[in-house]
């Protein structure tokens, strides 16, 4: 083929580049844009009429201008000329020119969406074709209006040319896109999914693109696609590579198409037809099996093509999420890319991992690979593989290697690349409060955080360590002597000078026994940072001084003389100066009961999510940042100490001045000291809400007006001479003021998203039997997400309805109905929701379970909400079972044997012999059983390879012991089952639903 | 990150992946070619661009050919002196957009016969015409070569016609940068 300008050379158009490409500089650049603007303008203004071919080269120039980063705004009407112009060459610079620089102006839209129209019925197909592209590119909501009847008519015709299709599937796939509304639904549709029959492989090319477009939005229209797909792919990786011709790319056979075809899958659940289904997990298998066969290749072409195709597999296979053997063989294949050469292909695979590590089918799989990711991380030289890596690991942590994989990413930190510190930051924080069983490894875990990366180390950060130190008072003495001896470090980080300083405030006291760390030592540390620090930090200190002064009465005059010193009093810094003032005021004049009270410790903070979790969201955007547990087993307890807060009231805390006695009690015996209590007793609850405003609020309402009252713990009082030492901590006016509002506002509480990622249409009801959180329920307009939590005899449920659909539902209702006697065993109690959801949108509903006495049915959700003015019902079963009202009970070998001989009555057995419908991999099975709410026995059964578990049924009514055996015959892929309880209908129901689980 | 990737697909329900944009820049930071599947304002196109060509151009050759940006992902190649650089959406597959690069620069090499950047240059129109064949609506129309090879042709035909004006001035200006833009010499992951 000739080399340039094939066809219409433009002699004219090639001396204009190469005068620009001649300018030496911007300016000249500029002064022959300009000239030849002129030049253009003053042609189309002329008296002379242009010819077409200088038309179409002005025109041409004028884009070029454009393209080169100009402003153009003339020459659009030239352009609409050239549209009509029959001379191929002149109408398709115009369609270029047109769609470039498209321009809303109204009246040019009517002439080009008529000049588009003149060529849409020319028959003539080049015309057709760039007619079409033209629309495709532009995409305007006026085209739309314009074309949307016309595109699909043209699709479907029987005799039109197969590019034609090809360009008004892709055109019409764009209508859709930008306006769908415009887009009617009609007999046509039927008709396009038999394209995916089309004996020509572009045209199927084209069209399951549209298809799958329509597909997510329609799922019912087009639910005829997916076993044709099924049968096209198929066709497809069983050919031998010169089958399709053309279409064989580097050996590979119609790579695209079958991404495609593998994409369009994903729409859908796993198809039920058993056939279908076959045949597409042989697609899969053979598509597994390619990528051990040896290259035909040695060219990238061909193994990216290739691998693009197992990728797109491995995607589907991941989608279905049913599969166990195919999602090992998926983990394995990719853990042997973890190693590869090339690296797009550790790339892809560390990414493609992450959502492994999320079934839980998968994810005992992942791990395996932790070795090699952490070395990843090591060694990758390329920052965007090994923030893969990262995200891999936070992926696949879990209780059981959690440590290890903080220890990693925090060794990592040192040496991370800069962009990616933040998030490692937040990510390393969330895992070490998530799976933290022993919370001084927490504490220790966020200090070096802020030793390594303090600058990285973002507010909601510290506050939540602070959060979580004041609700768990078993790490309180042991964070207080930690961060004391962090401080001792020459140089810290301004974010552990906070730290310290709100710690020391309010928990100095634990350690102030130890002469090493006697209150004036204490006092020293800290105020040998202040002058370093900026204003907020020394707000804050300012704060834990006054705090001190009720802890320890012996540093008051050091104190005192300290705000009273010229650099406080009369500070330029009006927060500090204040502060100064009142809290010096405050320490002359009030009594020490007084002091106790306004000085008060802290009360725990209200749970709620995570303020860090909430940042990662945010800072990923919305919905990218799985709560690592979502989908897995975690029957969590511990998130952010959740257990325990409620008892430790500040009541609590000031009565017990034992508790950190153990832990620390072996280095230095006499550490701490009781706190200073407030004879005062106005209520006996702390006023929590209160408070905690008074908290955030800034100083400048006299100190007064943050009492805080505590119930006093008079036998405390006699402890410590309680004229003086009387030190509710140092509570009242924390300094940080505004800084601190974060923590208690909102930025968090929004609705704990993460309903978990698996789509799955109707009936998933068994799915939720070992577990809580899920997808419940989808159709193309609604999905049903749940999320719930069980303790003894009670539950609530969170449920999440998704609008899929970008307009709004009205008259909004969902109800649950216990049929039967069902009402007289299990009450629910439904929140009323609100009767709009926004097109897009997430309605959360929170439903209050109360379990009388057992029950074998399920209650029912009913929906009803009007969708563009048709009324929609859906109903339901929601997934509250028995065992959710499991409480684990751990005993041991002859506790359990003991037991089981106590319920060996014939009707308190129930046995059940079965076939197994998954792997039987042994971790999933334990998963599951502990998911069913046992606790798991470890050591129990004599053999093994069987599980045995024990846990208490709670009802209203009764308590109801229950023993499960389950002995699997891996040779047979058979169970058996075994279940003692002592009410035959409990055995017999929890027999039930456990059975159906393997 | 894929891990996510149904997590978005939840968030987002009406979004199907497809190419947001593609991207021919030189070595030099200087765009040669622009194609928009979604519509953005010129502020915004220009922006992106700068961003980007910065972003892709300070890359080491051995580095992996995707990269996480906002929230899409780039996936980009260099041949010669020129970069091909595609916006593609989190859920979309990396592999076979590069390869969609790898088949464009093909068909320029088949139509100019060794394609250099200067090709693209001097004929920009006709880059944009057999894109347009192989790629509409930011999705694949038709992967064969020789289909979208015919096309352009009878194209070629069709307008030969009228104007007969031979160009010899495109080639004076070939002498320098003239580097093949071919398939053999991608200069990466080869």
């Amino acid at each position: 083929m000739p080399a340039v300008s094939k066809g219409d050379g433009m002699r004219g158009l090639a001396v204009f580049i190469s005068d620009i490409r001649n300018c030496k500089s911007k300016e000249a650049e500029i002064k022959r844009i300009n000239k030849e603007l002129a030049n253009i303008r003053s042609k189309f203004k002329g008296d002379k009429a242009l010819d077409g071919y200088s038309k179409k080269k002005y025109v041409c120039k004028l884009l070029f201008i454009f393209l080169l980063g100009h402003d153009i705004d003339f020459g659009h009407m030239e352009a609409v000329n050239l549209l009509s112009s029959n001379k191929y060459t002149e109408k398709q610079i115009g369609y270029l020119f047109i769609s470039v620089l498209v321009n809303s102006n109204s009246d040019l839209i009517r002439l080009i969406n008529n000049a588009i129209k003149n060529d849409l019925s020319s028959r003539n197909p080049t015309f057709m074709n760039l007619a079409l592209h033209c629309i495709a590119n532009v995409g305007s909501r006026e085209m739309a209006e314009a074309f949307a009847a016309e595109v699909p008519r043209i699709l479907v015709a029987g005799d039109t040319m197969d590019s034609v299709k090809q360009s008004a599937a892709l055109c019409l796939l764009r209508l859709n896109r930008t306006s769908p509304d415009l887009v009617p639904m009609g007999e046509w549709t039927a008709r396009v999914v038999h394209l995916l029959n089309d004996q020509h492989l572009g045209v199927v090319t084209a069209a399951t693109s549209l298809i799958t477009t329509l597909a997510q939005k329609n799922p019912d229209d087009f639910k005829t696609s997916v076993s044709l797909a099924v049968a096209r792919l198929s066709r497809i990786v069983t050919s031998a590579s010169t089958d399709l011709q053309d279409y064989t790319y580097y050996f590979v056979a119609a790579p695209w198409l079958s991404v495609k075809l593998l994409r369009l899958l994903q729409c859908y659940p796993p198809p039920e037809d058993a056939a279908i289904r076959g045949r597409l997990t042989e697609c899969l298998e053979t598509i597994l099996n390619k990528a051990q066969e040896p290259p035909k290749s040695k060219k990238v072409q061909h193994s990216n093509a290739k691998n693009a195709v197992l990728f797109e597999a491995i995607s589907l296979i991941i989608h279905h999420d049913s599969e166990p053997t195919l999602l090992v063989r998926a983990c394995n294949q990719l853990g042997q890319f973890l190693q590869h050469r090339e690296t797009n292909l550790r790339y892809l695979a560390l990414e493609s991992m992450c959502t492994l590590a999320s079934s839980e089918f998968s994810h005992e799989a992942v791990k395996t690979h932790i070795e090699t990711v952490i070395n990843a991380l090591k060694t990758e030289r390329d920052v965007s593989v090994r923030q893969r890596a990262v995200d891999l690991l936070y992926a696949m942590c879990d209780r059981s290697n959690a440590k290890q994989i903080v220890a990693e990413m925090l060794s990592y930190l040192e040496t991370a690349d800069y962009s990616i510190r933040e998030e490692i930051v937040l990510k390393v924080a969330i895992l070490a409060e998530k799976y933290a069983v022993d919370y001084t490894w927490y504490v220790d875990t966020i200090l070096n955080l802020i030793r390594i990366a303090g600058d990285y180390v973002s507010e909601e950060v510290w506050y939540r360590v602070i959060q979580i130190v004041i609700n768990r008072d078993d790490v309180q003495g042991y964070a207080a002597k930690t961060v004391f001896e962090a401080l001792q470090a020459p140089a810290c980080h301004e974010n552990l000078v906070k730290v310290g300083g709100y710690i020391l405030g309010e928990f100095g006291n634990l350690i102030a026994g130890d002469p090493r760390s006697s209150p004036l030592i204490q006092f020293n540390l800290l105020h040998s940072k202040f002058h370093l620090c900026s204003v907020p930090t020394r707000a804050l200190l300012l704060s834990a001084y006054i705090k001190f002064i009720n802890l320890f009465p012996e540093v008051k005059g050091t104190i005192q003389e300290v705000l009273r010193s010229d650099s406080q009093l009369r500070n330029a810094d009006v927060e500090l100066q204040q502060r100064a003032v009142e809290y010096l005021r405050l320490s002359c004049i009030a009594s020490t009961d007084i002091l106790a009270t306004v000085l008060e410790e802290m009360p725990p903070f209200p749970e709620r999510e995570s303020s860090i979790l909430a940042k990662l969201k945010k800072k990923k955007g919305p919905g990218t940042v799985p709560d690592p547990e979502d989908n897995r087993k975690e029957r969590c307890a511990n998130i952010n100490g959740a257990t325990n807060h409620s008892s430790t009231t500040a009541n609590a805390k000031a009565s017990a001045p034992s508790f950190i006695g153990d832990l620390l009690a072996p280095v230095l015996p006499p550490i701490n000291r009781p706190r200073p209590v407030s004879s005062l007793s106005l209520l006996p609850t702390p006023l929590t809400p209160l408070s905690l405003q008074a908290y955030a609020m800034p100083l400048s309402p006299s100190a007064g007006s943050h009492f805080q009252v505590s119930s006093p713990a008079s036998d405390l009082l006699s402890l410590g001479s309680a004229s003086t030492l009387n030190s509710t901590p140092p509570s009242a006016p924390k300094a940080s003021a505004s800084l601190l509002v974060d923590v208690f506002s909102d930025n968090s509480p929004t609705a704990p998203i993460g309903a978990p990622a698996v789509v799955v249409a109707d009936e998933n009801f068994s799915r939720f039997v070992c577990k809580n959180n899920g997808v419940l329920f989808e159709n193309q307009l609604l999905q049903i997400g749940l999320k719930s939590e069980y303790r003894q005899n009670l539950g609530r449920m969170y449920v999440f309805y998704g609008n899929k659909t970008s307009t709004q539902f009205h008259n909004f209702t969902a109800s649950v109905v216990c049929q039967d006697g069902l009402n007289s065993q299990l009450n629910v109690h439904a929140k009323p929701a609100d009767p709009m959801v926004e097109g897009g949108a997430q309605l959360q509903q929170t439903l209050n379970i109360e379990c009388l006495s057992d029950f074998v049915e399920a209650p029912v959700l009913n929906i009803q909400f009007r969708y563009g003015g048709i009324l929609q019902n859906i109903s339901v079963k929601l997934p509250v079972t028995l065992n959710k009202f499991f409480q684990p009970t751990e005993m041991g070998s002859q506790d359990f044997f003991q037991r089981w001989k106590q319920l060996g009555a014939p009707q308190q057995e129930v046995q059940k012999i079965f076939k197994a419908m998954y792997s039987m991999d042994s971790e999933v099975t334990k998963a599951k059983i502990i998911g069913f709410g046992v606790a798991l026995l470890d050591g129990v059964d004599p053999n093994p390879s069987n599980f045995v578990g024990a846990g208490v049924i709670h009802t209203k009514t009764s308590q109801v012991g229950c023993l499960i055996r389950l002995e699997p015959n891996a040779q047979a892929q058979m169970y058996r089952l075994t279940l003692r309880t002592s009410r035959d209908t409990v055995s017999q129901r929890l027999c039930d639903l456990l059975s159906d689980q393997f | 990150a894929r891990a996510c990737r149904s997590d978005s697909r939840r968030e987002d329900f009406s979004r199907t992946p497809m190419m947001q944009f593609m991207l021919l820049f030189s070595r030099q930071g200087k765009l040669r070619l622009q194609k928009w599947y979604v519509p953005l304002s010129d502020k915004e196109k220009k922006k992106i661009t700068r961003e980007l060509v910065q972003t892709v151009l300070a890359r080491k050759p051995k580095m992996c050919s995707f990269l996480e940006w906002r929230d899409l992902k780039i996936v980009y190649k260099r041949y010669a002196s020129l970069y091909f650089c595609c916006a593609i959406e989190d859920q979309d597959n990396e592999l076979i957009t590069l390869e969609i690069i790898h088949r464009y620069v093909e068909l320029l090499d088949k139509y100019f016969g060794s394609v250099c950047e200067l090709d693209i240059i001097f004929n920009f129109e006709k880059a944009y015409f057999i894109l347009d064949e192989f790629l509409l609506g930011g999705e694949a129309q038709e992967t064969s070569k020789k289909n979208v090879l015919k096309a352009i042709e009878q194209a070629d035909l069709l307008q030969e016609v009228c104007c007969s004006l031979p160009s010899s001035l495109g080639g004076v200006a070939r002498c320098h940068e003239r580097q093949d833009v071919s398939t053999a010499r991608s200069s990466q992951t080869e």
